[in-house]
């Protein structure tokens, strides 16, 4: 009975569950993406398929940022850093993620001075401590984590500091949505949008995907009632034949975004004419790079970078997993030569990558919210 | 780096720009806060932080039911270590900085 209590209202749960039964069309199948590996991790997480009628399919999304990051652009960064005067700085998910040569904790452990930092403006300050040396932070993320790297440049030009720079892999989801609604093998109903990137971008950039694609988009929290929430919002349109979008997290993500991060990004940052995504491949506009107004906080720009492209295997699937088209365990590399330890595809590198997920949760299924209802 | 960590702010730093003190669960380190130049943050108010930048100001409910949802995801421990790891903020304290590397 303990697991009840730990979950927020398990009758609301339950609830949920019956309406989702209710409002699925025994008739139909339906195939939502979640976007945000944060959603895909709640899911796996708690155990969500299992509330849901089989006819319900929940698609994991290209919405972690380290997972569809090319090797190419991790042999890039480490390149930069090779010099013993600098300090290659890169939040904590970063450090494990194997480039050709190995990981950044791998090249640390190499002689290479590998800093993990929490938040863009401690590799500032990593700068200001060690004016000898020159600082790169490697930076990743959607738009939830782009406006603090923006900011940071702005601060360093504000504070003079010429001992820094960012190498910028900041990517938008925007275009890769687009890229997955533009393939030819895509069957998609519906969007549980990202709680945090709209918190930042707001609720106006998925209106395309409901008046040109007429699919219906709710941007969801976190919790697994609200994840639950968000897939009974979208029946609900299905069912109206109503395509729009509706922000079920009103509690943290404003209609129009967050306006002064917009700005600092638009400032500082200018969008890639085409950027690769591991799984995805090369997709227009979907990537961000500093202006030439900041070339000098810009790695790519201050230093050469040798542009390295390493294609993934041809017999990892991820592309296929990515747009839904097979599940994680369908992939022929799943759980043999893929595996969290020793990753080959994308999605098997961090723990919001779907497969890495599926791996994870689906042996010793953890505390699910289906047993715990049931208990 | 994905988290989205609540922290309730504790004083408005006087010395510099944009920055301001925030208690989350127990441990107090600076966040920026200039992604909130729209918002009039005070002492008591509650924010999300994303790598040490708060984000979006949110009500105290909604904020206990974030720390909740991190504890749900199992993620409670990593969002003490990243907030520990904003040590590099405090300058006054300069020791911490060897802490923060791995």
């Amino acid at each position: 009975m303990r697991y009840v209590d730990e979950f927020r209202q398990p009758e609301l749960i339950a609830k949920a569950g019956e309406e989702i039964r209710r409002l699925a069309d025994p008739l139909r199948h339906y195939r939502i993406m979640e976007v945000c590996g944060g959603h895909t991790h709640a899911i796996y997480r708690f155990g969500l398929k299992d509330l849901l009628p089989s006819n319900v399919e929940l698609i994991h999304g290209p919405g972690c940022p380290v997972c569809v990051l090319p090797m190419g652009r991790i042999d890039d960064g480490l390149s930069v850093t090779a010099n013993p005067d600098f300090i290659f700085a890169a939040f904590g998910d970063m450090m494990r993620v194997p480039g050709t040569h190995g990981s950044p904790l791998e090249y640390k452990a190499r002689g290479m001075d590998v800093r993990i930092v929490y938040s863009p403006s401690d590799a500032l300050k990593l700068a200001r401590r060690n004016p000898e040396k020159h600082v790169m932070f490697f930076a990743i993320g959607f738009e939830t984590t782009a406006p603090s790297t923006a900011l940071t440049i702005l601060r360093a030009e504000l504070e003079g500091v010429r001992n820094f720079s960012v190498f910028c892999n900041h990517v938008t989801i925007i275009p890769a949505i687009r890229a997955i609604l533009d393939s030819p093998d895509m069957r998609l109903d519906g969007f549980v949008g990202p709680g945090h990137v709209s918190t930042v971008i707001g609720c106006r950039p998925y209106e395309w995907i409901a008046k040109r694609e007429h699919k219906p988009v709710v941007v969801s929290g976190f919790e697994p009632l609200d994840i639950l929430q968000s897939i009974v919002m979208l029946l609900r349109q299905l069912r109206n034949g109503e395509a729009k979008v509706e922000n079920q997290y009103k509690r943290v993500v404003p209609w129009d975004g967050n306006r002064a991060a917009l700005r600092a990004m638009a400032e500082v940052f200018e969008l890639r004419p085409y950027f690769e995504w591991r799984g995805l491949g090369f997709i227009s506009q979907s990537a961000l790079k500093i202006r030439p107004a900041y070339a000098r906080w810009d790695a790519e720009q201050r230093f050469t970078v040798p542009g390295v492209r390493v294609t993934d295997p041809k017999a990892a699937q991820c592309g296929e997993v990515l747009k839904g088209v097979l599940k994680p365990s369908q992939c022929k590399l799943f759980g043999r030569e893929c595996t969290p330890e020793t990753p080959i595809g994308a999605l098997m590198v961090s723990s919001e990558g779907s497969c890495a997920a599926h791996y994870n949760y689906q042996h010793h299924k953890p505390v699910t919210i289906a047993n715990a209802v049931a208990l | 780096m994905c988290l989205a960590i609540p922290g309730r702010i504790v004083a408005l730093d006087s010395d510099a720009r944009n920055q301001a003190v925030v208690e989350v669960v127990g441990v107090r380190r600076k966040v920026d806060l200039g992604l909130l130049q729209e918002e009039s943050i005070r002492p008591g108010d509650w924010v999300l932080i994303h790598v040490g930048f708060a984000m979006s100001k949110i009500s105290e409910a909604d904020a206990a039911d974030q720390i909740r949802t991190l504890a749900l995801l199992g993620e409670s421990e990593a969002a003490i270590e990243e907030v520990r790891g904003y040590g590099l903020e405090d300058e006054k304290h300069s020791n911490n900085e060897r802490g923060a590397g791995p």
